[in-house]
């Protein structure tokens, strides 16, 4: 069945749309699932999830190229399945499994695939940001037409790392998309609390580089605003932008929410991207309500069949504890 | 044909220049290495020859300069990054310490990070607290880095060259006073492994393993008691500290019965202990005759008034009356 072109802003296919729209569904799912067996004791350690947050990190690497550099952060399930990484050895990694991306050695925080242009999760705040840096210092001395898609948060913001990079990649005129998500909160540090400059898309005026703060949770706004900064990083150097966003869930697994009210918690969930997304696309008749919800069962049914790779899986056998402390 | 003598800095320059004729993909960065030359004039000429994107001044901004060849690293290139004094990594340490060294382990081995962060470390130049520590224990406690101290003009240039064909991360720390001292260096291509110690002094009655700027002092000690006491002293050199050349200590120890270690650094948690328990653990401790001596740098910053100075870490002096101690 052949669609006609969604009307509006940004010009996507109709195969585009739903890879969008099943990546955010994916990232969703897998965080619920994930959360699921934090709460019955079933993998250990913690993590991170941007339940609400799935909108900044698909629209933006939804406007990559086939061969561009992406650093996710410690809240990265949502980068790592937009970039386009199998569910499988996501879920595997998640429990711990020899068949995970990192073998079962990294967990959520350190999920990589620099085959495919997937620089890591970092258990760091802001500690990405000088590699997705260097990422773009290697494609300039290589020639190429390349972009690097570096994702922080708001925390990130006040590192050193942030400063020295961003400074570093404007003097070297690198391509590198600096994103951060502002989910109005570290851990439980307020932006605001953080930093006197509201509009943190400001600090881009210290580096002589653009910036531009957007509505985070507009799927279409990030495609379209990362799809210019590609343009210019390519030709001009680094590029700001700050999507506003909010996560739904705590910090990490355990979180009270002592620094945030229920209602701002209900404010923003009106901004929900995802049922905004489906609201886009049925309201203009690209899908129909039959046709999103057969989507949204195969991403059940696709995260399903990750937890049952995941399960199934080996864990790693004891001489892989010294194993690749070294190359070669 | 009698053997070319080159200085300590010379001979890392040609390293470096070789390496880059050969390997297009080795580039060097730095702050004010370029037109300047460096803080101790070790890359005079290379931006002539090679142009300022290979040779590539960089703003002062140790952990966006550590982090980016780390980031260059994995995506494709060989950087080699000189930190202006070795004092100055900290500023980068997470980058090092927590990135670069980690990537490929808790990737599950799905990276490689060949750089190199060369850095000149020691005292004795009148620079006090801030520009004169040997800190070579605090990186060979991080997993994952290769850690490599040169004595000689000879092993400079060929484990810089091993070090920088090398896979992993390696902190090559270089040695301010040695920088203008001259010494054997052939003209031919030539590489030292990054595992293998060196015998710099044969001998029967005691085995002292040292390096850096200590194993011309020790050489001299040790001439000096041969001549006066027929000692024979064997200097032992293990060159790369991490990963260490232990049976080549070892089997020193097995021959003399004796051993004591001599670093610049402070002792407290210093790599003498290392060492000690090395020999303590192996079939050496069986042949010892006396209890393993250490002599290090006291547990005090380097201070600035130049007696102060030259009495913080070992000296001539008290070399020689810790192996009298041992030997007579």
């Amino acid at each position: 069945m052949t669609k006609e072109k969604r009307a509006g802003k940004p010009d996507l296919s109709v195969d585009k749309l739903q890879d969008m729209y099943i990546k955010m569904l994916y990232t969703r799912k897998f965080e619920e699932k994930v959360a699921y067996f934090f709460s019955r004791g079933m993998v250990h350690g913690t993590t991170h999830l941007c339940i609400g947050q799935e909108a900044s990190a698909i629209g933006a690497i939804a406007a990559l190229e086939e061969g561009d550099w992406m650093a996710a952060t410690h809240r990265g399930h949502g980068h790592t399945i937009g970039k386009g990484l199998d569910l499988k050895p996501m879920m595997a990694e998640l429990l711990g499994k020899s068949t995970g991306f990192c073998r079962g050695k990294g967990g959520s925080m350190h999920i990589a695939d620099i085959t495919k242009g997937h620089l890591g999760a970092n258990g760091i705040v802001g500690g990405g940001i000088p590699i997705a840096t260097g990422a773009g210092l290697s494609v300039k001395l290589r020639g190429e037409e390349k972009a690097v898609l570096c994702f922080f948060g708001d925390g990130a913001i006040n590192q050193g790392t942030f400063h020295e990079s961003l400074n570093m990649a404007s003097v070297w005129n690198l391509p590198v998309i600096y994103l951060c998500e502002n989910n109005q909160y570290g851990m439980s540090m307020s932006q605001k609390r953080a930093t006197n400059v509201d509009d943190l898309s400001l600090r881009a005026h210290s580096y002589g580089i653009p910036g531009v703060r957007i509505d985070g949770n507009d799927i279409f706004t990030v495609y379209e605003t990362v799809k210019t900064a590609r343009e210019h990083v390519l030709k001009q150097g680094p590029y700001l932008i700050i999507a506003e966003t909010y996560r739904f869930m705590g910090h990490s697994k355990s979180d009270a929410n002592k620094y945030r009210t229920k209602d701002e918690i209900n404010q923003w969930k009106e901004k929900d991207p995802i049922p905004r997304m489906r609201r886009y696309l049925e309201e203009r008749k690209i899908f129909s309500a039959a046709e999103l919800d057969a989507i949204e069962q195969k991403a059940t049914a696709d995260i399903e069949e990750a937890v049952e790779y995941a399960r199934t899986s080996p864990d790693p056998v004891p001489e892989d504890l010294i194993n690749d402390v070294y190359a070669g | 044909m009698s053997e070319r003598e080159i200085t300590y800095a010379d001979a890392i320059r040609e390293a470096m220049s070789e390496e880059m004729r050969r390997d297009p993909s080795v580039f060097f960065m730095g702050e004010d290495i370029g037109v300047y030359g460096g803080a101790f004039g070790v890359s005079v000429g290379m931006i002539e020859e090679f142009g300022p994107e290979r040779v590539r001044d960089t703003p002062i901004s140790e952990a966006a300069i550590i982090g980016a060849a780390a980031g260059a690293a994995a995506t494709g290139t060989r950087p080699i990054a000189e930190i202006q004094f070795s004092d100055f990594i900290g500023i980068g340490i997470d980058q090092l310490g927590n990135q670069a060294a980690k990537m490929r382990y808790m990737f599950g081995g799905h990276a490689t990070v060949p750089m190199v962060v060369r850095a000149p470390a020691g005292s004795g130049t009148g620079a006090a607290a801030q520009h004169s520590q040997s800190q070579e224990a605090w990186y060979c406690h991080i997993p994952g880095l290769k850690v490599v101290t040169p004595s000689t003009p000879y092993d400079a240039k060929g484990l810089l060259k091993a070090a920088i064909r090398d896979d992993n991360p390696v902190v090559f720390l270089e040695q301010k006073l040695l920088y203008r001292k001259k010494g054997p260096v052939p003209e031919g291509e030539y590489t030292i492994p990054l595992s293998k110690g060196d015998i710099k002094r044969e001998g029967k009655d005691l085995t002292i393993v040292t390096w850096g700027r200590m194993v011309p002092m020790v050489l001299d000690v040790a001439e000096k008691l041969a001549a006066e006491r027929n000692y024979s002293i064997e200097v032992v050199d293990p060159r790369t500290l991490m990963p260490l050349d232990a049976q080549l200590i070892i089997d020193s120890v097995i021959k003399t019965g004796r051993a004591m270690v001599v670093h610049e650094a402070v002792k407290t948690g210093g790599y003498a202990g290392e060492i000690i328990a090395t020999i303590c653990d192996s079939e050496a401790f069986f042949y010892l005759d006396a209890p393993v001596r250490r002599l290090a740098g006291l547990d005090v910053p380097i201070p600035y008034n130049p007696e102060l100075e030259r009495n913080a870490v070992p000296t001539p002096e008290t070399i020689e009356k810790n192996i009298l101690d041992l030997l007579d």
